[in-house]
């Protein structure tokens, strides 16, 4: 059976946090529609809060330390990245941005990602279409269709008739996201540290030849 | 080759010096900030000292927006060459990218007259964005001026009379740059770069030194950039990989008890410029090469470093950041130049292969020349070449 490495980053600050919780059922589900396409999945989860003190040191130095730069190595690695961040003052979190900050702008090109998102109220819900997934837009990763967004309340509520409960909208991201993380060969790509632009020369295009 | 060198300096093989930012900072401990002129002045007394201290190189940096008060390098090189006798006088860095190579080519060459050969540059590209716009560039255009400059400065140095035309300046008609090169041999360069592979590219294809600063990242980062110049190197020709000439930065601060030298060192890490407010001192020791402790730690930390980027030619250290007062970078000095660089020489001259070059000086450089020249003139050592003359 061929198996696919999938991160999970949580930016919950908490401990325990129901970011945390959303991150591990989306991580569950997704490990089980792999399994259904016949695929293993290799979960890895990143709890941004035990890397903050790193984050907002790489921030100011330019370089990770040690262990931000396994936590960066596991994303950028990955076949396919679940992304859960608390909703701060319409927005991800800080620390969530903080972490993307640090990561190289072509890191994450071609990576499946499912968005999600947790908040006090479901009136935040749509920070994920007009923050997180422009966010990844942007860093030309393939975002899912569905995004998830759990509220307190939903915790314990049987959804209404524009959206099933919780449960159903962690199926069926995690679906999007398997059929995707199928395909995805990202983690077995080599990657060149030193790999010269197209059509590089240590002359110049003038004058020296 | 090795005899000329080791002739001008007081080493053979390893070059050891001092390259400083420059920067106007607050001294943390007492509030107080040097005026410019007391922070140039102070800059050209730590120049004579390092050579009075028995080291080999003074390198200065050059900027263009406060707190950096070195702007005009050649002008503080000049005086520094009038007042010493056998220091190299370097640069860290010349910013290939916003001077005119015209101009790098005439004042650096100047340079050499006037400092009888005492003279290096490192390139480096410059991280101070609106610099670029300052100076008429643009910041994307980092690493093509940085490519097309110094090929335009390769020719001035090396022809008398150049044709040009580039993407970047005006196009020159049979141009020649003034001064010509002292013995008509251009200075030895440097290129340094923190992480883009494309200027390692660029030192190798010319066999050209490169130069790691070393001070901002751990030497993991390094290793691999090191590693990759040195195989180009060998790529295009110049020798082998352990022949490439590779220059290391460093930082350190010590008292004779490490304590102390902690103590007396953390106000000035927690305010400093750029890693200051961040990562912790421990932190950062363990990170990166700067070292804060004994000499004794000092030289246990340097001497490993030829396990990680193997046998180098040139060590850097930066000294005179973030507020330390004169008294305190020339008392350093003192330390550096009694205690720690005696040892490293003699640990680096240990099991130091035949085939590694010693630091570049332009005796040797003269002396490279001349015996090419003789090998083109020996019809019996280079028939080829004699009958293609």
């Amino acid at each position: 059976m061929t198996t696919r490495k999938i991160a999970v980053i949580a930016a919950g600050l908490s401990q325990p946090s129901s970011t945390r919780l959303l991150a591990d059922r989306l991580a569950d589900a997704t490990t089980r529609q792999l399994q259904s396409l016949g695929v293993d999945a290799e979960v890895q989860i990143i709890e941004l809060r035990d890397t903050a003190q790193d984050v907002v040191n790489n921030l100011m130095t330019g370089f990770p330390s040690p262990k931000l730069e396994a936590a960066i190595e596991t994303v950028t690695g990955a076949d396919a990245l679940i992304a859960v961040t608390p909703i701060f003052t319409t927005s991800y979190s800080g620390l969530f941005k903080s972490f993307i900050d640090v990561l190289d702008p072509a890191a994450l090109t071609d990576l499946p990602v499912l968005i999600a998102a947790t908040g006090g109220s479901e009136r935040h819900s749509l920070a994920l279409d007009y923050a997180m997934r422009p966010l990844f837009t942007y860093l030309h990763a393939v975002v899912v269709p569905t995004s998830v967004y759990a509220a307190s309340s939903d915790w314990g509520s049987t959804g209404d008739a524009g959206a099933g409960a919780l449960p159903d909208r962690i199926d069926r991201a995690a679906r999007e996201l398997a059929t995707l993380a199928k395909e995805s060969d990202r983690s077995s790509r080599m990657v060149d540290p030193f790999a010269l632009p197209a059509g590089f020369s240590p002359v110049g295009g003038y004058g020296a030849q | 080759m090795s005899t000329i060198a080791s002739a001008s300096n007081t080493g053979t093989g390893m070059q050891f010096g001092i390259f400083t930012v420059g920067d106007v900072t607050t001294d943390p401990t007492n509030d107080t900030t040097p005026t410019e002129h007391q922070r140039i002045k102070n800059i050209l007394t730590i120049a004579q000292k390092v050579e009075e201290v028995g080291m080999d190189v003074f390198a200065l940096g050059e900027h263009h927006n406060p707190p950096f008060v070195p702007s005009s390098p050649t002008t503080m090189l000049g005086y520094i060459a009038a007042k010493t006798e056998r220091l190299i006088l370097s640069t860290a860095t010349t910013l290939i990218t916003t001077n005119d190579p015209v101009k790098i080519a005439e004042d650096y060459a100047m340079l050499q007259h006037v400092a009888d050969g005492r003279v290096d540059l490192m390139m480096g590209r410059g991280n101070t964005g609106p610099v670029y716009p300052w100076f008429g560039k643009d910041i994307r255009d980092g690493i093509p001026l940085a490519i097309e400059n110094y090929a335009l400065l390769q020719r001035l140095w090396r022809e008398d009379f150049v044709n040009w035309e580039g993407k970047f300046r005006t196009p020159l008609q049979g141009f020649q740059s003034t001064p010509r090169p002292l013995d008509g041999v251009a200075p030895f360069v440097w290129h340094g770069s923190i992480r883009s592979p494309e200027i390692a590219e660029q030192a190798a294809y010319y066999g050209d030194g490169f130069f790691a600063n070393n001070i901002f990242w751990p030497k993991e980062h390094y290793m691999k950039l090191i590693g990759y110049y040195r195989q180009r190197f060998e790529h295009y020709g110049h020798g082998a990989a352990s022949e490439a000439i590779v220059g290391l930065g460093g930082q350190a601060f010590m008292a004779k008890n490490s304590q102390d030298a902690v103590a007396q060192f953390r106000p000035y890490f927690d305010n400093a410029p750029v890693y200051g407010h961040g990562p912790t001192m421990e932190d950062f020791t363990e990170q990166t090469p700067l070292t804060v402790g004994s000499p004794q730690q000092v030289i246990d930390r340097y001497a490993s470093m030829r396990d990680y980027y193997g046998d180098y030619q040139r060590q850097l250290f930066l000294m005179d950041h973030a507020g330390l007062p004169l008294k305190t970078v020339l008392e350093q000095l003192d330390l550096l130049g009694e205690e720690v660089i005696p040892v490293l020489r003699k640990e680096f001259a240990e099991n130091r292969p035949a085939n590694v070059p010693d630091g570049p000086t332009h005796e040797a450089l003269v002396a490279k020349r001349d015996a090419a020249l003789l090998a083109v003139a020996e019809p019996v050592e280079a028939p080829e070449a004699a009958v293609a003359s």
